[in-house]
């Protein structure tokens, strides 16, 4: 068939409402106090975060809560230097994975407080293996977003 | 193993920035191709696997809306989400059950129609964790190669390698939507995007589609002088927690493992005489290749910068200009399987490479590859 293709444009746009769970219901709620919380695994003594209700290497419950660091190392990181529709935040910004003391898998999460206008500057300041500790929201709500960014610590 | 399972014929669309039929006319258009093409009718196939996503195509259930249109109406038939590896996979042990004799396995993707793949990769991260802090393909390819550049010390420049060389042989595909003699300073010049990844570092994405028609042994012979056997096959699934995840060492290695052993390659990289694989950056195709055993950890970039995998090197990889060449989403990954399986034929055209016999095909799908596909194909 030959001939013109019209487009045909739309939206979808759909709510949803997703159970949290225990565990992460107290991960959260344990937020708004600066703490962050995992869980250890009985029997690999992994303690994981965010918090979990079982270990899915081990297939076993968790019931023993462990308080981890709100300083730890940079496993890694990328400047995230384009838009798209959803984004959290206006670009420039940087993401890492930061692998707190006292856990022991890391946590994906912004990495803040350095002017990324300068790149060379920032990234003497942002690198893997160096040190950040979590800075809070002067207003926690309870969800992940209560830690604002990790900053670099000299 | 017993019963062998073959590929018949493949057809793909000329992929394209912009495909102007609608889905079910593109899958219609396909099919009726790969039926001619073979000369059997729509009634001696006898099932269908598709792979789309609903996300992919802003319809849920998909597959239910151009079924008909690919020559399925009231079959046995079914569908993988996301990851036309899988399909190809899941159409494979459909005729291993021996409850069929034929499989037709189909995908589609128009990235013209959807959101932005980051966009849309963003939705599979999780809601309460990943998706607050905007992690997505992009995102996390980002973090993986930060992660092993500063392990293995590669550079910039050897990513660009990457680009130039897929880009070339993009140039020999007909069905590509893009190719190019593209300078390393060329891509070097292209906007930091997510560093260390420059825009050129990562493909954008296609409309395209592509079918396989699947037989057992004796028909495949029947109906073709050069039947492609399914050797092997493997697949796996890492965590869903990124910070869990090793993402220098994840679901492939283990699920090219499975599939070496069921083709009994021991040594891929002399036993593999050709690769098309899911390099969703240029950095991807360095990693995928370590993983595929096609050198230890860390010296992928090396076999580009030796001219290994070029395209009449000793084990070329992506001859065909892999994701560079044409990036449909979904599609992509069957797209590598028929691909590595004209090769195979002798019927790659302009970017035929010589003497192959094995040929490995991967396809990827979730954030830093956390689920694999591996296809072993041979003559």
């Amino acid at each position: 068939m030959s001939g013109e293709s019209r487009i045909l444009e739309g939206y979808v746009s759909l709510p949803y409402k997703w159970a949290m769970g225990a565990a992460t219901t107290r991960f959260f709620e344990e937020l708004k106090n600066k703490k962050i919380m995992g869980t250890k695994c009985p029997k690999c003594n992994r303690v994981l975060i965010p918090a979990r209700s079982f270990c899915s290497h081990c297939f076993e419950k968790i019931d023993e809560w462990k308080e981890v660091s709100q300083e730890g190392t940079l496993r890694t990181w990328c400047t995230v230097n384009f838009s798209y529709e959803g984004q959290p935040k206006e670009p420039p910004y940087i993401l890492g994975i930061i692998d707190l003391d006292g856990a022991d898998v890391g946590l994906p999460h912004f990495v803040g407080g350095v002017d990324l206008d300068d790149f060379e500057e920032a990234a003497k300041k942002v690198h893997i293996g160096g040190r950040v500790r979590a800075v809070w929201k002067e207003n926690r709500t309870g969800n992940i977003l209560d830690i604002d960014y990790f900053q670099p610590v000299e | 193993m017993g019963k062998r399972v073959a590929i018949v014929d493949t057809v793909q669309t000329e992929h394209g920035d912009k495909l102007e039929d609608n889905i079910r006319e593109i899958m219609f258009g396909v099919v009726r191709q790969l039926l001619d093409r073979v000369g059997i009718e729509k009634s001696e196939i006898g099932t269908m696997v598709s792979a789309s996503s609903d996300y992919w195509e802003g319809i849920s259930c998909s597959n239910a809306y151009y079924y008909d249109a690919a020559g399925a109406n009231l079959k046995s038939g079914s569908n993988a989400e996301e990851d036309s590896g899988l399909a190809f996979i899941y159409g494979f042990m459909r005729i291993l059950s021996g409850d069929y004799k034929t499989a037709l396995v189909i995908s589609i993707t128009k990235c013209s129609e959807t959101p932005s793949a980051a966009t849309l990769t963003h939705m599979s991260a999780d809601p309460f964790f990943h998706r607050p802090v905007g992690l997505n393909e992009t995102v996390v390819a980002g973090l993986q190669a930060r992660e092993y550049m500063n392990r293995y010390g590669i550079t910039e420049e050897d990513l660009a390698m990457v680009v130039v060389k897929n880009l070339g042989n993009a140039q020999k595909n007909p069905y590509a939507h893009r190719g190019g003699q593209l300078s390393e300073e060329e891509v070097l010049a292209s906007s930091m995007m997510v560093y260390p990844l420059r825009e050129m570092d990562i493909p954008s994405t296609s409309d395209g589609a592509c079918a396989v028609l699947l037989a057992e042994e004796k028909i495949a012979r029947d109906l073709t002088d050069t039947p492609i056997f399914v050797e092997g096959v493997g697949w796996g699934t890492d965590h869903s927690f990124l910070g869990d995840r090793n993402l220098l060492n994840g679901s492939l290695p283990k699920a090219a493992e499975r599939a070496y052993q069921m083709a009994g390659v021991k040594d891929p990289s002399n036993e593999i005489d050709m690769a098309e694989i899911c390099d969703i950056t240029s950095f991807h195709e360095i990693l995928w290749m370590e993983q595929l055993g096609f050198c230890p950890p860390g010296k992928g970039a090396d076999l580009v910068k030796d001219g290994v995998t070029a395209m009449h090197g000793k084990l070329p990889v992506n001859p065909s200009g892999g994701l560079f060449g044409a990036n449909p989403y979904v599609a992509r990954g069957l797209i590598r399987i028929a691909e590595a399986a004209m090769q195979l034929k002798g019927e790659a055209g302009d970017r035929q490479v010589l003497d192959v016999s094995r040929a490995v095909a991967q396809s990827v799908h979730g954030l830093g590859g956390q689920l694999h596909s591996v296809i072993i194909l041979g003559t």
